[in-house]
């Protein structure tokens, strides 16, 4: 894979990965043959819209799956160990010490009716033995680095704004200094003003405490200054994954150029944009071949027969048949 | 708005806004506490013009769609379509008349449209209240027509889908064929493109644009996004706090923003073409939920360049630039040189 | 402030209306793949056929009285004879008649008070909405037996209309308390919005918008109601409430008991009637069931797939 050293193993590594829902109408593949490395330390974007498969993966990935939802095929090793086939003892080990996560909305995550400290209180305990002092000393200085007042240990959740609350989430996140910290569109439910506030946050910590992160959302430009390596989603599928700034620069892949033609900008020429036509993909059906082609402005004969393998191009990866020197 | 049209200079008044304002008891009967939801609100659309309202959660936008759709009664002040007063509209016919002329395009795609009917329902109703010129026959013509008009062709197909059948974008583009089936003047379109995936929205803004431009008719747009309110809208109006900070036109208010507020809003919003250029703050800020408010600026608590006046007298809109008012002291009165400068570079 | 709210998995549920037959449509397709479903409705179908074949079927006239007396069950009286010599497999039949209108009838009257009660008491709100809340509140806790049998004493006429109403009075206000609740989350849906905002009128609103949205519950409801309505209807008659000259289930047990046929060796005739009151009790017990596990898929049952 790219961007990793070739001397470190890297932190996670997922294999082929195919996640399936389970309906009454027989599977539905919502993850199909997802391949990702990510080193320790690093900042990996997964971007894609609704029902690419983002959220689904990242719950395969924290082995959080439940029914219909289920790892149909693939790996999952988690610095060397395989995720897949551990049972829910030796994953408990694992989680929040090894690799934590935080969720979009952190009202739906956090207990309403216990404080923030002992949410806290309940995660480190959770996992290692600490005297009551300590782990008090803990809390405050956990929120203290996210940068809030230690004063609200005392609060409960409906009592702090919802940036707070996601902050809230991220110390919680981090309270035992994991190695991987997953955040599922954690800002998605704050303001502008906010979430960039919070962002910054997210990335100094990272600097400061040295986790990797895979950072899901479907607006690109939220994690176009914090990324290091960005992955593009489509219908459930990568189609585009490199260096955050040479995604940008150079779109390669039809549906990253279409997308990154999709946001208006405050600064520059006013230009008439264009979208992308259509919509995804229901994934119960999805199309034959390239699974973009239907809205591609750039499919050729090829495209709806076979599907499309991923090729390298300029230390990138691309899901398109452009891009196949062969 | 978009550049390659001609920019048009708006027609006469459609709808003007006087100290509008609504409050919310909070709590039982009893209770003295008042969420203010919006605060003396003077607003005015024209003709061929397409306005956005941006502010975050809270800032009382939709409270001001609500106010104007007569959804909710205002507390206090008015509103003036053509000149008369819209709270006074006693008669069942004018209140069907004026609700015609002002419809509302909601921002859920997935719970706009009746899960139980057909999306051709919602159209034939509204025809059928509204335009009583048409005969059955006259009715199924217009809806297929409408149906054309905001791109959804085979339009006699679509009509006889069922919302489930429909993506976000597509049952959006339902909810604009039902406003337009009344002949609006002006459609007040609350977060239209919010919840639909990014590269739907454009299509759906450019919907709203062709729309003003064919059928002249007019848009109250709102939004919290900036970046799409400049990409269609004529005048950009911000609200902070239930109260407007700042307006004029779109690319005057972006070049030169003078609210505080505005310039912080600004330099938030994500974009990946441009560098970083601020450092964060450590404190979470955010807009308050305003009960019982003292006088003063509401921002103040927020804002770097607070004076003292700030937080005695509560600031007004003063017009500082042709056809651009600001509602903050510093600004009108030009104080703190650093102010004037370091702003203004943003472009 | 825009929250997104589509997920994977909202890609991949089943919506109100799947169907191009509509609501009624989904239901019924909904229905047909549910295995509660078919049992209970099934064999709601075999007792509807019984009753509406009982002529053809049965071999006597129920109320001949010219056969011996609590006889065995044999060749010629396939469940034997009650305590005045008729025909007890003859009279199970008929009776499935009155006990099934009963039911349905019951049921039907009892979900139409809770709906015009509980979509009333979400729509005019207010000191409305406190005091249909407080009434319903007080017929919710009422005991219901014992006030079935004050009232069936107290009023003289003990006909099936008599009969029908008092199990309505007492059995309403369960379904009552759901439907204003579901009334009341769809208030605020944006389509409910903007057929006010076209302009549409308030009673036109509530029955051609809100209703049709409610239909699953209303259905699910009913068959309830309909449980209800054969198991208090039992009771009633068993006692002696109902009318003990009319046929049915309820009322051939009243004469079983009063006769003491299973002291006196005639334990079919008790068994009979009481094996119906509890299957058409099950059919309708398992519908509802069935209904609930449409609305909610996660009371569905996971099937797993073979690896």
């Amino acid at each position: 894979m790219i961007a990793t050293s070739p001397t470190t193993r890297p932190l996670l590594q997922v294999k082929d990965l195919c996640v399936d829902y389970l309906t009454d109408r027989g599977p539905v593949r919502a993850v199909d043959r997802v391949s990702l490395d990510l080193a320790k330390g690093e900042f990996l974007g997964i971007v894609g819209e609704s029902g690419c498969g983002k959220s689904t993966l990242l719950f395969a990935i924290a082995r959080l799956l439940s029914a219909p939802a289920e790892i149909s095929a693939g790996e999952i090793w988690f610095d060397g160990r395989d995720m897949i086939s551990m049972d829910e003892d030796e994953l408990r080990h694992l989680r929040w010490s090894d690799y934590s996560v935080v969720m979009q909305s952190a009202m739906n995550a956090l207990n309403p009716v216990m404080t923030v400290a002992e949410q806290l209180a309940d995660a480190i305990r959770a996992h290692v033995r600490m005297p009551e002092r300590k782990l008090r000393a803990r809390s405050e200085e956990l929120l203290k680095v996210v940068g809030i007042d230690p004063v609200h240990l005392r609060s409960y959740p409906h009592q702090l704004s919802g940036g707070m609350r996601q902050r809230a989430m991220i110390a919680m996140a981090l309270a035992l200094t994991p190695d991987l910290v997953i955040m599922d569109e954690p800002t998605s439910a704050l303001d502008v003003v906010a979430q960039r506030s919070l962002m910054l946050k997210i990335k100094q910590l990272q600097r400061e405490f040295g986790f990797a992160t895979i950072f899901v959302t479907h607006d690109m430009s939220l994690v176009s200054h914090f990324s290091d390596r960005l992955a593009v989603m489509y219908a459930g599928q990568v189609v585009e994954i490199g260096e955050t700034r040479q995604v940008f620069a150079e779109p390669k892949h039809p549906y990253t150029v279409g997308l990154m033609r999709s946001f208006p900008s405050i600064r520059g020429a006013l230009q008439p944009l264009a979208g992308i036509p259509g919509s995804p993909p229901d994934l119960a059906r999805p199309p034959s071949g390239c699974r973009f082609h239907p809205r591609c402005p750039q499919k050729f004969a090829r495209c709806p027969g076979e599907e499309p393998d991923l090729y390298a191009r300029d230390q990138a990866l691309v899901r398109c048949f452009l891009f196949d020197d062969r | 708005m978009i550049a390659d049209l001609p920019t048009r200079e708006p027609g006469q008044e459609l709808l003007r806004t006087v100290g509008l304002t609504k409050h919310f008891r909070l709590g039982g009967f009893l209770s003295t506490r008042y969420l203010h939801g919006v605060d003396d609100i003077d607003l005015v659309i024209h003709e061929d013009e397409i306005v956005a309202l941006v502010g975050e959660s809270g800032s009382g936008k939709s409270t001001i769609a609500r106010l104007i759709a007569r959804v909710y009664r205002p507390t206090g002040g008015d509103i003036l379509h053509h000149g008369r007063s819209v709270n006074r509209l006693q008669s069942r016919r004018e209140v069907l008349e004026y609700r015609g002329r002002v419809p509302m395009v909601f921002q859920d795609p997935y719970g706009s449209l009746s899960p139980v009917y057909r999306v051709s329902h919602g159209i034939m109703r509204a025809l059928k209240l509204h335009r009583t010129d048409l005969s059955k026959r006259g009715r199924q013509e217009e809806a297929e027509r409408l149906l054309e008009a905001v791109g959804l062709v085979p339009a006699r197909d679509f009509l006889g889908k069922y919302p489930y059948q429909l993506s976000g974008g597509q049952r959006q583009r339902i909810g604009f064929a039902q406003a337009l089936a009344c002949r609006p003047e002006l459609i007040l379109a609350d977060e239209p493109v919010s919840m639909l995936d990014v590269s739907v929205r454009i299509g759906v803004l450019n919907l709203m644009a062709s729309l003003r431009r064919r059928e002249r008719i007019s848009f109250l747009y709102i939004t919290h996004d900036i970046a799409s309110a400049r990409y269609v809208a004529d005048r950009l109006v911000v609200m902070y706090a239930g109260q407007v900070a700042e307006s004029g036109p779109v690319e005057d208010v972006l070049a030169h923003p003078k609210h505080p507020y505005t310039q912080l809003l600004l330099s938030a919003v994500p974009d990946p073409r441009a560098p970083i250029s601020l450092p964060s703050t450590s404190e979470v800020q955010e807009p308050p939920r305003v009960v019982n408010p003292a006088e003063g600026c509401r921002f103040r608590a927020r804002c770097p360049y607070a004076i003292e006046q700030c937080s005695r007298v509560t600031p007004r809109l003063r017009q500082l630039r042709p056809d651009h008012l600001a509602a903050c002291h510093v600004a009108t009165n030009e104080l703190e040189p650093a102010y004037m400068e370091g702003r203004e570079s943003l472009r | 402030m825009a929250v997104r709210v589509v997920t994977d998995q909202a890609a991949i549920e089943v919506p109100v209306v799947a169907s191009r037959r509509g609501v009624l449509g989904t239901v019924g397709r909904g229905l047909a793949r549910n295995r509660k479903a078919v049992a209970g409705l099934a064999l709601f179908g075999f007792f509807v056929l019984v009753a509406l074949l009982a002529p053809l079927i049965a071999p006597y006239n129920p109320s001949a009285l010219q056969f011996g007396q609590m006889l065995q069950p044999s060749a010629k009286h396939l469940l034997g004879t009650t305590g005045t010599g008729q025909d007890i497999f003859s009279q199970l039949l008929f009776g499935t008649r009155e006990s099934l209108l009963i039911a349905v009838g019951a049921g039907l009257g009892a979900t139409l008070v809770s709906v015009i009660i509980g979509v009333s008491a979400a729509y005019l709100g207010g000191i409305w909405d406190h005091a249909l809340n407080l009434f319903t509140d007080v017929f919710l806790v009422l005991p219901t037996l014992p006030l079935m049998i004050i009232i069936g004493t107290y009023l003289n006429n003990r006909g099936l209309l008599v009969l029908i109403g008092v199990i309505v009075i007492t059995g309403w206000s369960y379904g009552a308390r759901q439907l204003r609740s579901q009334a009341l989350s769809l208030r605020n849906r944006d389509f409910l919005e903007a057929a006010r905002a076209r302009g549409e009128q308030s009673l036109y609103i509530i029955v051609f918008e809100v209703l049709p949205n409610m239909t699953s519950l209303i259905v699910a409801i009913f068959f309830g109601a309909a449980l209800y309505a054969v198991l208090a209807a039992a009771g009633l008659q068993f006692i002696g409430l109902g009318d003990p000259n009319s046929l049915s289930w309820g009322t051939m047990l009243y004469w079983a008991q009063a006769n003491g046929a299973l002291l006196a060796g005639s334990p079919v005739w008790v068994l009979a009637p009481g094996f119906c009151i509890a299957a058409l009790g099950a059919a309708f017990a398992l519908i509802n069931y069935a209904f609930d596990e449409i609305s909610n898929p996660a009371l569905r049952p996971v099937r797993r797939r073979g690896k």
